[in-house]
């Protein structure tokens, strides 16, 4: 079993959702961010996922879009990023997973980005740009060190599609709530039911369910059969972070 | 999905919620673009609609200086004035035959959207599009245009707040709209099957060129010339050739102010691979993969990436990728208007400033045809910035 999934696991034996937040790489800035990361996994993040920042993020909303944009302009790149983790390597129990879109890890180079996050305790990637269809030759560098390619599905992805994910998928699979962007919304979408419920029935690792989410009682208007086995939220967590408040006050919330 | 490569450059690299409305895109292609009714449909607009098709037009004075016979396929003649409504015509209809009951689209400079903007008033559809605050600035006329015909648009304040931006917005906005919407992409380049689709309705170009020629002169050119922004109107004129290999095929870049390291719009020059809106191709960028700005004089050519179908045709050099600058373009502008009465648009008027600075590599005596992409009235105000002086505008020039 795969280690991402191995937590998510054990959070669920717990009777709780696994707690997945994340955080743009050095935003607010480099300081407060390491020291989100070490709050935030003190806090019970089971899974933290890092964003690495980029220059034309299609499938981001305002929030993550502009946290990009001002780590981007404070000089931050994908290669500090990596050397900050290794230096800090196993300063969080959390699992780590980098979140970003293709050109960046295409131009430091797919193999090396591969050893390099493995060296840095990376244990999956998330990159919304690569669906399936494309994705074969970059899971297969990054399964041979260990690390997972966590797909992306929502509500207009088929069974049939799910289906090719859950044949090459390890970790877990991130459903997307909405049919948008990410961002801080109030109510979860009515579709999520049979979103989570197709995949449900597709894939027999985890499921995280991600944008728009902030507090947990917006899972619990589900049905059971509809719940998820982790939540993940990023816009609500950059804007809590942003107006200066304690990741701890936020991370509350979540915990049981 | 059946992805199209053009060797290594092309693909569909985007966010899984995009690609239903891509497969949809895909079957439309397949299923509905081959069949007669469509196909007579597109050519009742394409002829009563859009003004098609086009003259190949000889340049009598220029052909005299320059030593070789000088034809220029007229895309400025159709309707909207420039090549734009090949395409959105095309998709237009396309989305009809869907289902669809709305075109959203990004526009650069305003002729993408304004196109679009009147394909939907046209079809009876409504309209939305995106377009870059700076540009909503620089270029109001085509706002009020798009207005006029009825579209929606929305200025997209985020990144640097041009064309690219506009893209990534439009995206968005089709992954929370698509079950309604079709993306009327404008040029040849994005994610599978845009690029595919777009040379499809834009190679009509090329088609009537080569038949044109071979009526006019009767053979084929001997060269074929057209600017390369995104590079829709040049796949178009370049597929009418590609198989002919005695057909020289010049494809401009624009290299913006020219100085070393200024920013420019000359990706398949200047650029190196990379995955930008949905494909791989050539971009301009950093070493860590964050896209540049891009600069040209013309609106319309400034744009970081370029149709896959065009890197692999520079890699297997099939196509010669040359480079005009933004001060050559405005000498090429004033010259085929003074000498010819033709007033080019300025992307168009990079491929006639290649044509006037390479006489040297150019046939005596023989037929070179520039793709006349659009026509110049949209570059007034800048024309009058940069060449206000020379047509007796006084310092008031500089505002623009």
């Amino acid at each position: 079993m795969h280690i991402l999934e191995q937590k998510i696991r054990a959070a669920v034996e717990e009777g709780r959702y696994a707690v997945i937040p994340f955080l743009t790489a050095c935003y607010p800035d480099e300081d407060t961010f390491w020291q989100a990361m070490v709050e935030m996994d003190a806090c019970g993040a089971d899974v933290i996922e890092v964003g690495v920042p980029f220059s034309d993020p299609v499938a981001d909303g305002p929030v993550v879009e502009n946290a990009s944009r001002q780590v981007l302009a404070d000089g931050v790149t994908l290669k500090q990023i990596i050397e900050g983790l290794k230096l800090r390597k196993g300063f969080v129990q959390a699992g780590l997973v980098l979140m970003g879109y293709l050109n960046p890890f295409l131009q430091y180079g797919f193999e090396k980005l591969a050893a390099d996050a493995a060296e840095a305790g990376v244990n999956g990637l998330i990159i919304p740009d690569l669906p399936v269809d494309e994705a074969k030759p970059y899971r297969e560098a990054l399964a041979a060190k260990g690390i997972a390619l966590i797909a992306l599905v929502g509500p207009n992805t088929s069974e049939e599609r799910m289906k090719l994910y859950a044949e090459v998928s390890e970790g877990y699979t991130y459903v997307v709530s909405v049919m948008g962007v990410t961002g801080e919304r109030s109510a979860v979408a009515p579709m999520v039911a049979s979103t989570m419920e197709r995949a449900r029935r597709c894939f027999s690792i985890p499921l995280a369910l991600g944008f728009g989410l902030s507090r947990p009682e917006q899972l619990d208007v589900l049905p059971e059969s509809a719940r998820p086995d982790a939540a993940v939220f990023g816009s609500a967590l950059l804007t809590h972070l942003k107006n200066g408040h304690p990741v701890s006050e936020f991370m509350a919330r979540w915990q049981k | 999905m059946n992805i199209k490569y053009y060797g290594e450059y092309g693909g569909c690299f985007v966010p899984e919620l995009l690609i239903p409305p891509l497969q949809e895109t895909e079957d439309a292609m397949r299923n509905i673009m081959p069949t007669q009714k469509f196909q007579d449909e597109l050519n009742d607009l394409l002829v009563n609609y859009a003004g098609r098709e086009t003259p190949l037009t000889f340049c009598p004075t220029l052909s005299k200086e320059l030593g070789f016979n000088l034809w220029l396929k007229r895309e400025d003649l159709v309707h909207t004035g420039a090549h734009k409504m090949n395409n959105t015509l095309g998709q237009g209809l396309l989305a009809k035959y869907m289902g669809k009951t709305c075109l959203v689209a990004e526009t650069g400079a305003g002729q993408h959207g304004v196109a679009t903007a009147a394909t939907a008033a046209r079809l009876g559809m409504k309209c939305v599009i995106y377009m870059g605050a700076e540009d909503v600035e620089r270029q109001a006329m085509n706002v009020m245009r798009m207005r006029v015909f009825g579209a929606e648009v929305h200025a997209v304040e985020t990144g640097t707040r041009t064309l690219k931006d506009a893209i990534n917005e439009a995206l968005r906005a089709w992954i929370s709209c698509q079950e309604t919407t079709h993306y009327c992409f404008g040029t040849a380049a994005g994610p599978h099957p845009f690029p595919e689709l777009v040379a499809e309705f834009q190679s009509v170009i090329g088609r009537e060129t080569r038949a044109q020629c071979l009526q006019k002169f009767g053979k084929l050119p001997d060269v074929v010339v057209a600017c390369v922004g995104g590079g829709s109107n040049s796949i178009g004129m370049f597929r009418g050739f590609l198989d002919d290999k005695d057909v020289r095929i010049i494809g401009v870049e624009a290299a913006g102010t020219g100085e070393p390291g200024c920013f420019n719009s000359a990706a398949l020059n200047l650029g190196s691979p990379g995955v930008l809106h949905g494909n791989r191709t050539m971009l301009l960028q950093n070493e860590d993969g964050q896209i540049e700005p891009s600069h040209s004089v013309s609106a319309g050519l400034d744009y970081p990436g370029v149709g896959p179908e065009h890197v692999n045709l520079m890699v297997t050099g099939r196509v010669h990728y040359g480079m005009v600058k933004d001060a050559r373009a405005l000498a090429g502008f004033d010259r085929l208007s003074r000498s010819e009465g033709i007033l080019p648009a300025l992307e168009s008027s990079h491929a006639l400033a290649w044509v006037f600075d390479h006489p040297d590599e150019l046939p005596k005596g023989g037929n070179v045809v520039v793709c006349l992409s659009g026509r110049g009235d949209k570059d007034m105000g800048i024309v009058k910035k940069y060449l206000g002086a020379q047509y007796g505008f006084g310092d008031e020039s500089v505002e623009g």
